[in-house]
């Protein structure tokens, strides 16, 4: 009986987060515009999704800085995480704190901080701003990501390396790079969702100029229901679905 | 510089330069503009004042502080609330399972938060599908007005935060070693007392810290109400944003950002203490 009513609570809560994206999946291929009359199967979102060049170019554009961004996070973070596995140093306690205040800071508070100081720097705003702001707020998830997978394996195995003479680089190449590897790619993935999921700080960085997904979706659900963004919805949905699998795939290897 | 200094050096400070240069500087910026006064054609003056800050208390900010607080709280406690009997539940599933049901939560934490906030609005819009719906069954005869509430807000932050809240407090349950329940069971604890005297008080931690990765973005989170919300149900981040970007009043918004991060820093620093002083309990037993 306990068994049934836990079964059941599970499946509530799941029902409940599934439910939302389940509608917009099964109306993007409703054939009426309305969400209130199914009137027969269609493909025509798509269609006009695909013939959305506005949307299509803010989709690559957002691609590009999400790719970018979570490349060079993934190495900066990378570097970080080895720095702080191997070496003591003045002001680790610091550097820490600060990831820290970064992970935990509100997206709003980064974003305006980041818009004065381009402004006040007079870098304009697009593609550069954009990217120096995702590449910040994915670097602490990218440092812990990797960082806890250092910690997880055998330090002697380092040591090892350097006893039969491998130089500090190589030792970082061949036995630290190889070892973490599936967290590295992890760190990549998330930082790559991250970027193309952020609304906040985006909406403040980014100029007319340069015009991406997240914040064309805003402007087009803001004003009203449109079919095209349940299209919408269920690629992007189905993305996820694939870079979560990955992801979970490569930091269940191997632990 | 020998190789090893050079790679140490490398990890380091290229790490620092961009904390500093992107982190630091702009927060002390922003520390900075918030006492300054308000210039109309450069942004700010440079002219100490407090004033930004009494203007916080002044009633038409206060209410919304207070009011995007009250729903920010009502969000926690639901997040809560639902979360963790959940955890609870998976935490005690067979090991094949638990896998496969925490993959369930982290998927729609991966999906496009925005997708998500318009979900709920094509549910709860005058003709969405739960009208629609309620309709045919024929429990309602006129519409609901669901959206554009402060229901359909707090559902909505709800709705995107909930996987914050269960994920910690999964992390925490799953740890709670098996052995001492069975221990207060051999000593005569019923079920009741085993779940108020050990599981509560060892989760704590992760209530903790799901609440707060909860209630910090729950003030921020302007597009949920913008969409969901209406004029009357803003959050902290509506007021931000409309101070640097419409009303152009840089020292106001500044000081209601630093006000929030402050607000955050001490719950952290609760936060901090209690998972402190809980692992010293621990230790003395």
């Amino acid at each position: 009986m306990t068994r049934i009513l836990r079964q059941g609570y599970l499946a509530l809560i799941y029902l409940f987060l599934y439910i939302p994206i389940g509608v917009l999946i099964l109306f993007s291929f409703n054939e009426s515009r309305y969400t209130h009359q199914w009137t027969g199967w269609s493909l025509k979102w798509y269609e006009s999704l695909a013939n959305n060049t506005m949307l299509i170019d803010a989709a690559i554009n957002s691609l590009l800085v999400a790719v970018v961004a979570a490349t060079l996070a993934t190495m900066i973070g990378t570097l970080t995480a080895v720095g702080l596995y191997r070496y003591r140093f003045r002001g680790k306690q610091a550097l820490t704190s600060l990831l820290f205040v970064v992970m935990m800071s509100p997206d709003i508070v980064m974003a305006i901080s980041l818009l004065a100081l381009f402004l006040t720097l007079g870098i304009a705003l697009g593609f550069w701003s954009l990217l120096i702001a995702h590449i910040t707020f994915c670097l602490p998830f990218v440092v812990i990501t990797v960082y806890s997978r250092l910690r997880g394996f055998n330090p002697h195995l380092i040591d090892a390396a350097k006893d039969l003479g491998a130089s500090e680089f190589q030792a970082f190449w061949r036995v630290i790079v190889p070892l973490a590897a599936p967290a590295i790619l992890a760190g990549w993935l998330l930082s790559f969702t991250l970027s193309l999921d952020d609304v906040i700080v985006s909406f403040f960085v980014t100029g007319p100029g340069f015009e991406i997904l997240p914040l064309k979706i805003y402007s087009m659900v803001r004003l009203g229901v449109k079919p095209e963004v349940n299209a919408l919805a269920t690629v992007l949905f189905v993305i996820s679905l694939v870079l979560v699998i990955t992801s979970q795939l490569l930091l269940k290897e191997k632990r | 510089m020998t190789e090893k200094n050079r790679l140490r050096s490398l990890s380091i400070l290229l790490i620092s330069v961009w904390l500093v240069l992107f982190v630091l500087i702009p927060n002390l910026m922003i520390l900075v503009l918030s006492i300054l006064t308000r210039d109309e054609s450069q942004f700010y003056r440079w002219e100490y004042t407090w004033e930004n800050y009494q203007r916080l208390f002044d009633p038409v900010y206060l209410q919304v502080f207070l009011h995007s607080l009250w729903m920010a709280v009502v969000t926690t406690l639901l997040c809560l609330l639902l979360a963790y009997p959940f955890a609870y539940f998976v935490a005690q599933a067979p090991k094949r399972w638990r896998n496969l049901l925490l993959l369930l939560v982290i998927i729609p934490f991966w999906t496009n938060s925005l997708i998500r906030t318009y979900a709920i609005k094509v549910i709860l819009g005058t003709k969405g599908l739960l009208n629609t719906v309620l309709l045919e069954l024929g429990l309602i005869e006129t519409p609901l007005r669901l959206l554009y509430t402060e229901t359909a807000v707090i559902l909505g932050l709800t709705y995107l935060l909930l996987p914050f809240m269960i994920l910690p407090l999964f992390a925490v349950l799953e740890k709670i070693d098996p052995n001492l329940n069975e221990a207060a069971a051999d000593l005569g604890a019923n079920a009741w007392k085993r779940f108020w005297r050990i599981t509560v008080p060892l989760s704590l931690p992760g209530v903790i810290a799901g609440s707060l990765m909860v209630l910090l973005p729950a003030l921020g989170m302007f597009y949920i109400s913008d969409i969901l919300g209406g004029a009357k149900n803003l959050v902290v981040g509506n007021i931000i944003k409309s101070q640097f970007l419409d009303a152009r009043d840089w020292p106001f918004g500044s000081a209601a950002s630093v006000t929030l991060t402050v607000v955050m820093a001490l719950m952290l620093f609760a936060y901090y203490r209690v998972s402190r002083n809980q692992n010293r309990e621990l230790i003395d037993r």
